[in-house]
């Protein structure tokens, strides 16, 4: 068929117009070898601007259009838009980016116009080889994965399973809940939490369309958006979920005892354990590693001592397989180990304790009752609370943690709330930036907390005077008096930064996202686009994309939620047109473009002993095109043929 | 951004000064703060401040020993002892006068023990530094220097070092290099 | 054989010669060849450093010309020797037109500096190459539970040029174990003496002479180790001083690694200048023969 092409040079008010010169440009357009017409108007993408395209294809039969304005991804989609609104293909439009490649960066007039007519001229031969493509649309499965059992999984799998959807939420550890149910109260409110995150952890564990694995984990995923499929390992728990009623028994009579991981070290669990009372699901999980029959084949205490004959020694792990249409991962945190910070004196001088450690003692429900104990049992009249530990730091952080400052703060208040302590908070800044957090700060101040502007130099116990024996003496520059000083304490509290989980590599790698340079999970934009991340159909919340709070976890949790319904309402996703495409009858199955595949699209068909590009994954990069040795692979609207002819067109 | 800031993150050991969050780590870490008027956060500010006079003739970074646990333990990398030396090195070569303290005429006349025997020849470089500063003081230093000669430690006479001439015009070249 | 060149660094001749006599006598029991790089001049060391910041840079570059042209690896047992080359050495080669300046000076002198150069200090060359097992393979005379502390003294574990930790390093308490001697816990042993300002501020840096030695006594030593002539010279020829300030009366013998090793290599004292340590390593010396005799060696 004849090209019957149509140019639009828009003026974008002066941010083209102001330095193109858009007349001449149209003039030259009109000469172009195929260009039926050429027009110029001020606002292309406003309403008027469209219908002079629409008019035109229908009045003057075109079947081409080009558009010189701004990016593509400005408003590419507008125009392809209306190109299928007045009846041809919406791939036979390209668009000549006079604005941002050339107005926006050129000074000098002449050059500018120049520039802009060589663009123009490039996309009209270029659009002259267009093919009319068909974008696929593939199906939603309406089940989702929520990888990570804490606040933000938890908050993300009930809002989608109240709509009456299915979820499966995967908690690595033998119950929800994760770090917020080892907190004592949360800030600013000094809400309990437990009080809060139980009745949400309960409505999980009782919820028809949640399907809870706790102790178990991802091992493969497979697939595309709304279309995944899952293998979960369950580990084994060697206890029967139907017939264990939750009575506790065997957690009292197992003999063997090893540091609990929710108590931070600080405390005991027993090998049969649930981490924690309010556990969700009730069942405790034998922790085979140090199980007593495991090791040396003696004891087997809770199986004699059940009631209901729910301990099962010969219960294997458990693959399931699931389908779904999307994935939200919510692993969440890990807190930083201080202890290469030698100058502190964590895990080298008593009494020198991370912040999560310091929350299960003054949590009641903690090792020590929620009373604050020094380690050899007596009360500490003094407590230092230094900030940022391993946090804005370039030797381990740089970035800043977000939290500290106020749990910091927090801390201060619970400390004044079950001991007389004096209490020193030693900060660079304090930051508190949230909604009823700066008054919380106020409160705090006023309750008699001392804070010193100066970030100690080092925690010592040698003494220097009489006062300092038998004390941690922290030695600071006071910045703000100017003076160098030392204050006996009695503990030491430090404000530990948030980190990634140190399985995050595995995760990222696992559900193809991507992390940033700090490690942690990487989101599609980081403002307009918070929890997606590059891969369509994975969603990220809470604090495996970035150190936060929980009122910053919840919404992210509920936006990924929103994302996933939006989804599942739609109920089926575009595919994008321009993938490659592998001719089968040159490939010689060399598996090059398999490995240079950023998005692993493209599979190998063992018995035709061919490659094959998945064109739901495919993204259209172009880097098996390029990496393919015998030239076997094309990119739809991104054929050779058509960036030669752009390439010829723009050398005017 | 005033030129004293400039001058200063434009010299060897101050380029990281424009990074400093004056958290007082360096301070807090500093032998010397005590004998400070500045200590190393201050003069940082005070750099920050365009301050160059109250610096360059200030005492302060005169009294650091290069032990350099505030550079180590800075969190932003800034490196104040290093500073510290960029900053003697400046206010010597501009010809500021410190009181205070007697430590840039020990520095000057262990440079010129260098340059006169090629290496330094300590004995002389004391004598030097005690006949121009505090003969007195000289006194006070006795029994250790008795110790020191009785020891076997303090030789009276330089010896002869091979490379002096060589190290003179390797000097005398460098300014001249310098100075184009 | 390993061969290396050899920087000495001025006190070695003079106020550290006991450290500058003990290396010469133990490089050939533990196989080193320490080749003296010939005509080599001062290092500037901090006060050069102080006054003309890149005239200093020159006044190094010349030694690390001449240990270039040598082709060997540069060692100096001077903590401060090793710093100020190190750092010129990164200088130059972070500063390319800063490095032609210099060559264009030194070319007068017939040499050049290329950054083809490794510069070591004798105590990691004596961890990482020689190793505390061939060196305690080669004890004739273990020094059987010695309670040593350990000083590493500030340039040696800062800035960090090498792999050591820069608060509580623990190469030295290798070495000081692999000769048969305890290692006393020794938390001040990378804290400044204060050397860099003992002439002109003595006053102002007894203290931290002072609080080094209680450390060390508090941890029961009988005698201080140390790799570095100045801390030495400061450590044990001041010791009289800080007794005369503060009224003390520490008596505790600082002696330099390289003395330590040649006592358990079974070498005179003499040959090791242990007569010109100032504090009497007597008891030291005591100990050693005592339980010497005790073993029936």
């Amino acid at each position: 068929m004849e090209p019957r092409i149509g140019v639009y040079t828009c003026h974008c008010g002066s941010n083209i117009a102001g330095t193109v010169d858009v007349a001449e440009v149209t003039r030259f357009a009109q000469d172009l070898d195929g260009v039926v017409i050429a027009r110029d108007y001020k606002f292309m993408c406003s309403d008027p601007g469209q219908k002079l395209i629409k008019k035109d294809i229908k009045e003057l039969g075109l079947n081409r259009v080009v558009v010189a304005s701004c990016s593509p991804t400005m408003h590419e989609p507008t125009f392809r838009r209306a190109c299928q609104e007045a009846g041809i293909n919406p791939y036979l439009f390209e668009m000549a980016n006079i604005r941002e490649h050339c107005s926006w960066v050129t000074e000098d007039k002449q050059e500018a116009t120049e520039k802009a007519k060589a663009l123009v001229s490039a996309a009209v031969s270029r659009v002259y080889y267009h093919e009319p493509l068909e974008t696929r649309e593939v199906p939603i499965n309406p089940n989702t994965l929520v990888v990570g059992g804490g606040i933000a999984g938890i908050q993300a799998a009930l809002k989608i399973a109240d709509s009456g959807h299915k979820v499966y939420l995967v908690e690595t550890s033998p119950s929800i809940g994760g770090h917020m149910a080892q907190l004592d109260k949360t800030f600013p409110t000094l809400d309990c939490s437990a009080c809060i995150l139980t009745p949400k952890m309960t409505l999980v564990g009782s919820h028809p369309y949640i399907e809870l694995l706790t102790y178990s984990e991802v091992e493969e995923v497979s697939g595309y958006i709304g279309n995944f499929k899952v293998k979960i390992r369950k580990k084994a728990k060697y206890v029967d979920a139907d017939k264990c009623t939750g009575c506790g028994i065997c957690q009292i009579k197992c003999p063997a005892k090893v540091d609990s991981e929710f108590e931070a070290g600080l405390g005991k669990r027993k090998v049969i354990y649930t981490p924690f009372p309010q556990a969700v699901p009730n069942i405790p999980v034998i922790d085979r590693e140090h199980c007593i029959y495991f090791i040396k084949g003696k004891c087997r205490a809770c199986e004699k001592f059940c009631e209901v004959g729910a301990i099962d020694f010969e219960q294997q792990d458990e693959i399931l397989e699931v389908e779904v249409g999307s994935i939200i991962v919510t692993t969440g945190f890990e807190v930083f180990d201080p202890t290469p910070i030698y100058q502190y004196g964590y895990g080298r001088l008593d009494n020198v304790v991370t912040s999560l450690e310091f929350e299960r003692l003054v949590n009641s429900a903690g090792p020590t009752d929620g009373e604050i104990l020094l380690k050899d049992g007596s009360h500490p009249e003094s407590i230092a609370i230094i900030h940022c530990v391993g946090s804005r730091d370039e030797q381990y952080h740089e970035y800043c943690s977000r939290v500290c400052c106020m749990y910091s703060m927090k801390f201060a208040h619970l400390i004044k709330e079950h001991t007389d302590a004096e209490v020193y908070e030693f900060y660079i800044d304090i930051r508190s930036f949230g909604k009823g957090y700066e008054e919380f700060y106020n409160r705090i101040l006023s309750e008699g907390t001392t804070f010193i502007r100066g970030k100690p130099a080092e925690v010592t116990n040698i003494a220097e005077t009489p006062e300092e024996k038998g004390k941690l003496v922290v030695q600071f520059e006071d910045t703000l008096a100017g003076l160098q000083r030392r204050l006996p304490v009695d503990m030491v509290i430090l404000s530990c930064a948030l980190e990634p989980q140190p399985d995050a590599g595995k995760t990222a790698r696992l559900f193809n996202i991507n992390r940033s340079a700090d490690g942690f999970f990487l989101e599609k934009h980081p403002k307009l686009d918070p929890v997606a991340t590059m891969t369509d159909g994975v969603f990220i919340a809470g604090c495996c994309q970035g150190p936060k709070d929980i009122p910053d976890t919840v919404a992210q949790a509920s936006a990924a939620a929103a994302e996933v319904l939006a989804m599942i309402s739609k109920g089926k996703v575009e595919i994008e047109a321009a993938t490659a495409i592998i001719d089968e009858s040159i490939c010689t199955s060399c598996q090059a473009c398999l490995l240079v595949c950023p998005y692993s699209a493209i599979d190998f068909d063992e018995e035709k002993k061919v490659c094959r590009v998945n064109e739901a994954l495919c993204k259209g990069c172009g880097a098996c095109v390029g990496g393919c040795p015998s030239d076997a692979i094309n990119l739809k609207h991104y054929t050779n043929e058509q960036i030669v002819a752009q390439m010829e067109g723009a050398l005017v | 951004m005033n030129t004293f800031v400039e001058e200063v993150a434009a010299t060897p050991g101050g380029e990281h000064i424009l990074s400093c969050i004056q958290c007082g780590t360096c301070t807090g870490s500093c032998p010397m703060a005590s004998e400070m008027e500045y200590p190393p956060r201050k003069i940082i500010a005070l750099i920050r401040a365009g301050m160059r006079d109250k610096v360059l003739s200030s005492s302060s970074m005169w009294f650091c020993l290069s032990c350099h646990l505030c550079s180590c333990r800075c969190p932003r990398g800034v490196k104040p002892s290093e500073l510290a030396h960029a900053l003697e090195s400046l206010a010597t070569q501009h010809g500021y006068r410190v009181k205070g303290t007697r430590t840039p005429a020990m520095y000057r006349s262990f440079v010129n023990s260098i340059k006169g025997n090629g290496r330094v020849h300590e004995f002389g470089m004391m004598l030097m530094f005690y006949l121009r500063t505090n003969p007195l003081a000289a006194l006070k230093m006795l029994p250790v220097g008795l110790k020191l000669l009785l020891h076997k430690r303090m030789p009276l006479i330089p010896k002869k070092v091979k490379g002096k001439e060589d190290l003179s015009r390797i000097i005398q070249k460098f300014r001249e290099v310098r100075s184009n | 054989m390993k061969q290396y060149s050899y920087y000495p660094g001025c006190s070695a001749e003079a106020t550290a010669i006991g450290l500058g006599l003990s290396v010469e006598v133990i490089a050939k029991p533990l196989d080193m060849e320490l080749i003296e790089i010939e005509g080599w001049t001062c290092c500037g060391s901090t006060p050069y450093g102080s006054v003309d910041e890149l005239e200093s840079i020159v006044v190094a570059a010349r030694n690390l010309a001449l240990a270039e042209k040598a082709g060997l690896d540069l060692v100096t047992p001077c903590s401060s020797c090793f710093v100020t080359l190190y750092r010129a050495h990164i200088h130059l080669i972070d500063h390319p037109r800063l490095m032609a300046q210099v060559n264009q000076a030194l070319a007068v002198a017939g040499l050049a500096y290329h950054g083809n150069l490794r510069i070591r200090h004798l105590t990691e060359v004596l961890s990482n190459d020689i190793t505390p097992e061939v060196i305690a393979s080669k004890v004739k005379r273990p020094l059987n539970g010695l309670k040593v502390a350990p000083y590493y003294g500030c340039q040696l574990v800062r800035p960090r040029y090498g792999t050591d930790d820069t608060e509580f390093p623990q190469s030295l308490d290798r070495l000081v174990e692999c000769l048969g001697a305890e290692a006393v816990y020794f938390p001040l042993k990378a804290r400044c003496c204060g050397g860099a300002l003992t002439i002109s501020e003595e006053s102002r840096v007894l203290g931290l002479i002072r609080k080094l030695l209680d450390n060390a006594l508090e941890n029961s030593a009988q005698c201080i180790v140390t790799p570095c002539p100045l801390c030495q010279t400061n450590l044990d020829a001041y010791q009289s001083r800080v007794n005369s300030k503060f009224k003390t009366h520490y008596n505790l013998p600082v002696l330099f690694i390289t003395q330590l090793i040649g006592l358990a290599l079974g070498i005179d004292s003499t040959s090791l200048g242990l007569n010109t340590n100032i504090v009497s390593p007597g008891i030291v010396l005591e100990y050693i023969l005592r339980q010497e005799v005790k073993s029936g060696a």
